[in-house]
């Protein structure tokens, strides 16, 4: 069919970008390794099961390498446990704003929408913010991370709640209680900053958006987080085309209206909240990169949220690598919004917004 | 098929619609009619179960609308919006594709029934040719084009249509209530919101007049098109005649500085009398016409708008008791008017008259060069330059009276 094919097509060539931006990425640093030797290292880590024993509750897996190149051990440390950790929880962040704009514009038949308009960038930040200043014991160990987490999905609940009515979530109204709320927990940030003392660098550090110190489980668990509620995005690809027609309409066709925007609201307030709580606020990847590749491939969301993720991905990656590379690291939210700002200057002016 | 009872729909304080009722049946084409905020959006929405009636239920193929899902109410009522709020470039064919969607579950791909069905409703409301171009390029009338390809790519047993001929072209408009008009003769149920009442009352077997938030008629086109409920509907004066061609009614408003109220007697036959009759009855003038033969389209145009018209058999000549009818409708008028081939007979209703025109025709050879002639279109303004009957006997001597 020539409309999967086109699905796959573009999916496969963003995958191959992705692969070829974090390769790069993997190179650059203080000290530089070429792709060749990253792709190595790389092709080293990959492992395939090879037997599977079950002894009582205990499932073993033994694996085994593919690929064994020739690769110094420390160029091994670098990209496994140095720069990879990082780069990879950039392509995930990156990933999951991307995918969560694409949703709220969808939403909110609105190009001007992105991944915080409920109120969740903020509710991170409240949540972040409140942890430096006044630690808490978070139990797992979750730490900043959970607290973001948690204040991202609250404020979402939050916003969702004060705009429904009735078993009625007008996007109008979503759209001006997350304004509101937004505004509201922004001066709760300002508050909680006046009163940071010594922390106020990391918090301010945690608010402009940063990927640095980046380990592996965050990695892993950013991953889930993320990946599972994608997967039910995109079996709801098709009802989102449909609700870009009005909600009366969408009614019409056979479309619950009312159920299907809280789940994609759900969903996306969850994968927004896993990015934000992992890299702090990053902004303009959930708005541009959506809008972007709306031009390029079309506003069905069948093709347009996969593609839409992965071009994040590389994106963010990208991005990163610049934010990192220079003689002193800026926060990559900085980094985003220098390049994006411009870029979604450049397309307002090029193209008409509709409707706002 | 459909079965509204007792609705009633309010926003907040406004009260919308209420106490309407009305059934549509299987395989007939119904049409709301009505003014300007009469509630006809609202009454088609609730007949596609996407508002919350206070009161009252509506029914489909007998099961209460709202206790459907989306899904199942989807696969029986499509309908066409007035418009669509679709702000981004998903293209013609894609647009149509949506449609489907109550056919298909959530992991399932458009099969081959599916593009048929797709194929066969762009072809239908003719929107095959631009397929392939964005929804948001096209003009009004074409997106509405589109938006009924979409609600036949359904294929639901029942159609609403909002206003479906509103930005359309006479061709286009008339194209697709004849395709309207065809569904429904296969077996389609139909409602449509249509504000123009000569296009509804053609193509319609039905109408429900709302005005008001409240049924005022229902019942066939002829019943409910009426000079008296459009008054009461739209407060506007209107001339229903028949259209050419057809039962239907035509209805035409009228501008209220034309009423003229004057009794006028037209003598003449074929369409210059009928045009003249149609004029001053436009005009608000009580009009009798006679003597003519019966059959002649004034005479036909006559019965249409209840004028009293004095006949006699085609070609059998005037009899004296038809004369003298008509001698005493010309007398009793304010004005005589003369439109078309009088024939010889109806020179003593003539000389009845008082005040005498004639209307301005392209040489018709009728001996009464004397007379005043007046262009069609300014008749009924001459008529009401004339004096009326009793302004004319209190001006006249009694004598002479007398001698008459």
């Amino acid at each position: 069919m020539r409309f999967a094919g086109r699905t796959v097509g573009w999916s496969a060539g963003l995958v191959a970008v992705l692969c070829a931006v974090v390769t790069t990425s993997a190179g650059i640093g203080p000290v530089w390794i070429p792709p060749g030797v990253v792709g190595k290292v790389l092709l080293n880590a990959v492992v395939v099961p090879t037997g599977l024993s079950i002894s009582g509750p205990a499932v073993d897996v033994t694996t085994a390498h593919v690929f064994s190149y020739a690769v110094s051990d420390l160029q091994t440390q670098i990209v496994m446990q140095v720069r990879l950790p990082r780069i990879l929880l950039g392509a995930v962040v990156g990933f999951s704003l991307a995918a969560a704009g694409t949703i709220m514009q969808g939403i909110f038949r609105n190009p001007m929408a992105d991944p915080s308009i409920i109120g969740v960038s903020s509710g991170a930040a409240v949540g972040a913010v409140g942890f430096i200043v006044a630690p808490v014991v978070i139990p797992f160990g979750l730490g900043l991370r959970g607290a973001a987490f948690a204040g991202a999905l609250v404020a979402a609940f939050g916003v969702y709640l004060i705009a429904t009515r009735n078993g009625r979530t007008p996007v109008a109204t979503l759209l001006l209680a997350g304004v509101a709320i937004q505004t509201f927990l922004g001066a709760v940030v300002s508050f909680l900053l006046l009163h940071s003392g010594e922390s106020i660098r990391r918090a301010l550090y945690w608010l402009m958006g940063h990927l640095k110190g980046a380990s592996w489980p965050e990695v892993t668990t950013s991953v889930v987080l993320v990946a599972i509620p994608f997967v039910a995005l995109l079996a709801y690809a098709r009802d989102l085309n449909i609700m870009l027609l009005g909600e009366e309409d969408a009614q019409s066709l056979g479309i619950e209206v009312e159920r299907t925007k809280r789940v994609l609201l759900a969903l996306s307030a969850v994968i927004t909240a896993a990015g934000v709580a992992v890299a702090g606020i990053v902004g303009f990847v959930g708005l541009i990169v959506p809008h972007v590749m709306r031009l390029l491939v079309g506003p069905d969301h069948r093709i347009l949220l996969p593609t839409a993720a992965l071009a994040g991905a590389s994106f963010l990656v990208a991005t990163d690598t610049l934010a990192r590379s220079g003689s002193a690291e800026v926060p990559v939210g900085i980094v985003t919004a220098v390049l994006g700002a411009p870029f979604f200057l450049y397309l307002l002016r090029k193209r008409e917004v509709h409707e706002l | 098929m459909l079965d509204v009872s007792d609705l009633a729909v309010s926003f907040g304080e406004q009260s919308v619609v209420s106490g309407v009722d009305f059934t549509v049946d299987r395989g007939s084409l119904v049409g709301l009619v009505g003014p300007n905020g009469a509630g006809k959006t609202t009454v088609l929405r609730a007949l596609k179960g996407t508002l919350d009636p206070d009161t009252g239920t509506v029914r489909v193929d007998g099961d209460p609308i709202r206790e459907k899902s989306a899904k199942a109410v989807s696969r029986l009522v499509a309908s066409t919006p007035q418009g669509t709020a679709l702000s981004f470039d998903f293209s013609v064919r894609q647009t149509v594709e949506m449609g489907r969607t109550p056919h298909l579950g959530r992991f399932d791909r458009m099969g081959e029934d599916d593009q048929r069905a797709v194929e066969r409703a762009m072809e239908r409301a003719s929107v095959a040719e631009f397929a392939d171009r964005p929804f948001t390029s096209l003009s009004g009338g074409e997106r509405q084009r589109v938006l009924l390809a979409r609600a036949l790519a359904q294929e639901t047993p029942v159609l609403l249509l909002d206003e479906p001929t509103a930005s359309l072209d006479i061709n286009h408009a008339v194209r697709t209530l004849e395709l309207v008009r065809t569904l429904v003769d296969d077996g389609k149920t139909a409602v449509a919101a249509i504000h123009d009442l000569n296009l509804a009352a053609r193509y319609c077997d039905e109408l429900v007049l709302l005005a008001g938030g409240r049924v005022r008629a229902a019942g066939r086109p002829a019943d409910v098109l009426t000079s008296d409920t459009l008054r009461d509907a739209f407060d506007a004066e209107t001339l229903v005649t028949t259209q050419p061609g057809t039962d239907a009614p035509l209805v035409t408003p009228l501008s209220e500085r034309e009423s003229v109220a004057r009794r006028v007697h037209v003598i003449g036959t074929g369409t210059p009398a009928a045009a003249a009759v149609s004029k001053l009855a436009g005009a608000g003038c009580q009009v009798s016409i006679g003597v003519v033969p019966a059959g002649d389209t004034a005479a036909e145009r006559a019965a249409d708008l209840d004028c009293e018209a004095v006949t006699v058999p085609t070609f059998a000549g005037i009899d004296d008791a038809a004369r003298e009818r008509a001698a005493d409708l010309a007398a009793a008028a304010d004005a005589v008017v003369i439109a078309g081939e009088t024939g010889d007979g109806n020179r003593p209703v003539i000389e009845a008259g008082n005040a005498c025109l004639a209307v301005e025709s392209g040489g018709s050879g009728h001996a009464s060069g004397a007379l005043d002639t007046v262009p069609l279109a300014g008749l009924s303004e001459a008529v009401a330059s004339l004096p009326s009957a009793t302004e004319r006997d209190a001006a006249r001597p009694l004598d002479q009276s007398a001698t008459d």
